[in-house]
């Protein structure tokens, strides 16, 4: 039997991971892959406190699928802005997108 | 350690460890590679935990379809994107540090809880995907937030094409 504590843990180093990604890297598409660790880690947790707390009700699978929609949303819009922003100034670094520094 | 445990063992460590080579691989197609690695063993943490259906999904639209995505930008902008260089900017200790505090915190918060080394309950006589597909269709439960979603969906769909559309 696994104890619903290592999901836990499991998903909150999964979620540190994604937030050094995300914070660290200068890398545009890098920090959108952070983004998408965090939001697994999120899942992990939803779907583990769906099984150990509350199997008959389905809250925490309908919330995990929101998360997957709102994912697949913010990837494409994302990736979307990142293609224009090559289009544009020719980099993907994100110190280098500074069109709105005054 | 019962079985159980092994594969829960052996399925966290290939998560996390290809999360690390994703944040820390300097050719960023490599990093891109291991975060699909990472997909796929998070989808195999979903069938462990008796969700099937999360991890069909799991694999569709994340293996299958956002690191389709992620690939297909890196090959848009190559250029830039494979050069081996300098991949983290010069403050890196400082979010290094940060998220080794919150995991830390978080770890503390997570020993302090009660009840979380207790065993699962026995899953309901009826199929959990029925259960799903029930609550997310029915009014009185979820009906409301899937249809927004699905709004929200077709509304990034139009606007990635026109953020990245060529306007020319």
């Amino acid at each position: 039997m696994v104890p619903l504590s290592w999901y836990l843990i499991v998903a909150a180093a999964l979620f540190c991971l994604g937030l050094y990604g995300v914070l660290a890297r200068r890398n545009s598409v890098a920090i959108l892959m952070g983004i998408e660790l965090m939001l697994n880690a999120v899942n992990l947790n939803l779907v583990a406190f769906w099984r150990y707390l509350e199997p008959a009700r389905m809250s925490g699978q309908v919330f995990a699928v929101m998360v997957f929609a709102v994912a697949a949303a913010e990837a494409a819009v994302g990736l979307a802005l990142i293609i224009s922003l090559y289009r544009l100034k020719r980099t993907v670094v994100a110190d280098e997108a500074d069109l709105l520094r005054g | 350690m019962t079985i159980a445990q092994v594969i829960f063992v052996v399925i966290s460590a290939v998560v996390l460890v290809s999360a690390v080579l994703v944040v820390v691989s300097r050719n960023i197609v490599h990093a891109a590679l291991w975060l699909i690695l990472s997909l796929f063993g998070v989808a195999a943490l979903f069938a462990v935990l008796e969700a099937g259906f999360m991890a069909v999904v799991q694999v569709v639209i994340y293996v299958g379809a956002i690191a389709t995505l992620i690939i297909f930008a890196i090959m848009l902008t190559r250029r830039e994107m494979r050069e081996p260089g300098q991949q983290t900017h010069r403050w890196w200790p400082l979010p290094a540090l940060l998220a080794m505090a919150l995991f830390a915190g978080l770890a503390w918060l997570l020993g302090s809880l009660p009840g979380t080394g207790a065993a699962p309950p026995a899953l309901a006589g009826e199929d959990p995907v029925l259960l799903l597909g029930q609550a997310l269709l029915s009014p009185e439960q979820y009906m409301l937030p899937f249809e927004v979603a699905s709004v929200l969906l077709l509304a990034a769909l139009v606007g990635a094409i026109v953020i990245a559309g060529d306007s020319r």
